[in-house]
């Protein structure tokens, strides 16, 4: 019992990085950019998240945890829609390749997440690791009272705030992208930006605005990691491959993020299955550590196998919209 | 009163796409791009580290060029990504997104790995080379060749396909690393054949990467005529331009994306043999090192004209080498690199709009 509990804990720890990742992407594509720059923009995230922290406690004597989430928060939103600014200042307005851009903006985002993660506290004249734990603190506080509640407790109110934060925004995602009439246009930029703009929508506001605040998210993925579940320290390449993960996660949930909830799930289970399968050798593990990349091209290629009509990436995603060339 | 009559609404910026741009202009424009980059790169330099920037382009010189050991190090790793260039550009032609290059270059190094291992003294080596290239471009080619079989029969998404049979091969090498870890518990390899040194690429006259050099500049000679004077090549790129265009004129589109794949990814899997065999003599996870993705952009941005791809995979890998070396003289961390190498990107990719296209102000007409 307790191990399955734990096995659960570990999943969804897993599972929310590559939720918020999931959740930005989703509401990029939806706007037909195809943007791989995600593990870029939350290495953007997390790394300024985790620099706000630590230049807050720095220069105050006796930190208060609750600033130091504030900042640190504002600052990986920020960082990470820095990011999708950049992808969209060259994708959408000066037309520059998508695919291309994305992975620039990868290139960008990685350097500056590690360049800073190693080298913050020598440059601010300190030395060793960063940490900053009162702030990762707020972070890590569990929901009081109900996290006692014996088992649902310890399974469904053992999280830091993120969490929660990470599945509501979720639920809103969902309910924008298919009950308002924003989430309309929205979609009709995605699936067909001509007929958006004939319709007249602005189609570069749309684009413009779903990538920044999608990088955004994007960035909170980062400080989810950094935070709560690396607790305050950086490690170089800490991150690993989660962001392409995310990527996979966006197909697997074929752009619906309440799939893309409980797929986090399934991928951060998937992700630490090999710690909790008896008999595995060093060199077997790896082989289980490929399950999530094998999961999704299995349903890649279902997906397109199916054809279903509704489970098929925006009509035009990757594609440019200029009015002047149709 | 007389109204003053007024059109429509006139935009303030106006883009028209540019007819015909000169190479001068184009250049001019590419060149006014990098020192932007560069001035930007500087300022961000002093922002953060409170150091010259002229001191810290200095220091990547050095570090790229300043010795000959260094000059062939960034050669040899020029060469490699060119390689991957050379192998990814048939691709994109077609309209192909193989993002996969980093998996088919991994398993390419695993299975000359696997070569050298199992058969490095057994046979001469005028045997064993050969057996080395064959296993690594074949399985290049298996690692290419299924999502574009998929991609053929079901259209499924190329991009997403192959960028997750990157980590498919990534955790297939770790798995190998402990399978062949030497010695026991290092969770490395170590040198392969340290002791008798068979199969690694020997010496080519005086120049320790002769061979390198020869094998890149070939093929990419080699795939330069097939792309430009082939009838195959010809094939790829009427598909690029239109699939069902190619369809109407009776080319199989499937035959062409599986066959160009199959040579990409065959490329790719020689570019993991080069790193195993004539740069590293070892296998890691991180043995390509992002190659494949590089190469992409080093693809994209040259517009795969092979001798442009050799100026923009030298110059990224100049950059590179170059952060390594200011990374130990500043005591900063080497992935500055990555941030100057975005930046330029960033440059070099936007800097093509002023090219193609022409921006003009809506001129203000005095309306007497």
């Amino acid at each position: 019992m307790g191990t399955i509990v734990i096995f659960i804990q570990k999943a969804i720890g897993q599972g929310m990085c590559i939720l918020f990742g999931a959740d930005g992407e989703i509401l990029t594509e939806k706007s037909g950019n195809l943007n791989l720059g995600v593990p870029g923009m939350m290495y953007m995230g997390g790394i300024a998240g985790l620099a706000a922290a630590f230049l807050y406690e720095r220069a105050v004597g006796a930190p208060s945890a609750f600033v130091g989430f504030l900042l640190s928060f504002l600052a990986a939103v920020l960082a990470g829609a820095l990011g999708g600014l950049i992808y969209s200042v060259l994708t959408t307005s000066l037309r520059a390749n998508q695919n291309v851009s994305g992975l620039a903006l990868t290139t960008f985002g990685v350097g500056l997440g590690n360049f800073f993660g190693g080298s913050l506290s020598s440059l601010s004249g300190g030395v060793g690791q960063i940490s900053v734990a009162t702030t990762a603190s707020a972070y890590r506080t569990k929901l009081p009272l109900l996290s006692d509640v014996p088992l649902l407790g310890p399974i469904l109110f053992n999280y830091g705030i993120l969490t929660y934060f990470a599945i509501a925004l979720s639920i809103v995602m969902a309910w924008y992208l298919n009950r308002t009439r924003q989430g309309l246009c929205l979609r009709a930029v995605g699936e067909s930006p001509a007929t958006a703009d004939a319709a007249g929508i602005n189609v570069s506001l749309y684009k413009y605005l779903a990538t920044c605040i999608g990088g955004a998210i994007a960035g909170l993925g980062g400080l989810y990691f950094v935070m709560e579940y690396s607790g305050g320290t950086w490690t170089n390449n800490g991150f690993g491959d989660r962001g392409w993960l995310a990527i996979a996660l966006v197909i697997f949930a074929r752009w619906r993020p309440m799939n893309a909830v409980w797929g986090s799930i399934l991928f951060g289970a998937l992700y630490i299955l090999y710690l909790y399968i008896p008999g595995l050798g060093r060199s077997s593990q790896e082989i289980f550590k490929m399950l999530p990349y094998i999961v999704t091209i299995v349903v890649l290629i279902l997906t397109s196998l199916r054809r279903k009509k509704e489970d098929q990436p925006p009509e035009s995603l990757g594609l440019h919209y200029f009015r002047e060339e149709r | 009163m007389a109204r003053t009559k007024r059109g429509p609404h006139e935009p303030l910026i106006h883009i028209s796409r540019r007819a015909d741009c000169s190479l001068l202009r184009a250049m001019l424009v590419r060149l006014a791009a990098i020192v932007l980059a560069l001035v930007v790169c500087g300022v961000v330099i002093v922002a953060l580290t409170g150091l010259n920037p002229l001191e810290v382009y200095a220091g990547i010189i050095d570090g790229a060029v300043g010795s000959s050991r260094r000059l062939w190090v960034t050669i040899r790793d020029a060469l490699a990504l060119l390689l991957v260039g050379v192998a990814v550009a048939p691709a994109f032609k077609m309209r192909f997104w193989n993002v996969g290059g980093e998996g088919q270059i991994l398993v390419g190094a695993s299975a000359t790995a696997a070569v050298m291992i199992y058969m490095g003294d057994k046979v001469p080596a005028g045997v064993l080379f050969p057996c080395m290239i064959l296993a690594s471009m074949l399985a290049g080619l298996v690692w290419g060749a299924i999502p574009a079989l998929f991609k053929a029969g079901w259209n499924t998404n190329e991009t997403l396909f192959t960028l997750m049979m990157n980590y498919v091969a990534t955790q297939l090498v770790s798995f190998l690393i402990v399978f062949w870890e030497n010695p026991p518990g290092s969770n490395s390899v170590g040198l392969i054949n340290a002791s008798t040194n068979a199969g690694w690429l020997p010496k080519l006259g005086g120049w320790t990467y002769g061979w390198n050099l020869v094998i890149v500049v070939a093929l990419a000679a080699f795939m330069y005529v097939y792309m430009r004077y082939s009838k195959q090549g010809y094939e790829i790129a009427y598909v690029g331009q239109s699939v069902n265009t190619a369809r109407y004129a009776g080319i199989s589109v499937k035959k062409v994306i599986v066959r160009t794949m199959c040579i990409s990814g065959a490329l790719c899997g020689l570019a993991g043999f080069l790193l195993v065999s004539g740069a590293g003599h070892t296998i890691s996870t991180s043995l390509s090192g992002g190659r494949g993705f590089t190469a992409i952009v080093v693809a994209w941005l040259s517009k795969l004209n092979t001798f442009t791809m050799m100026v923009v995979s030298f110059l990224l890998t100049f950059m590179a080498k170059g952060a390594i070396q200011i990374a130990s003289q500043f005591n900063l961390n080497e992935n500055a690199s990555e941030i100057i190498t975005g930046i330029i990107l960033f440059f070099v990719l936007g800097c093509e709009f002023f090219i193609n296209y022409k921006v003009e102000f809506r001129r203000h007409r005095r309306e007497g």
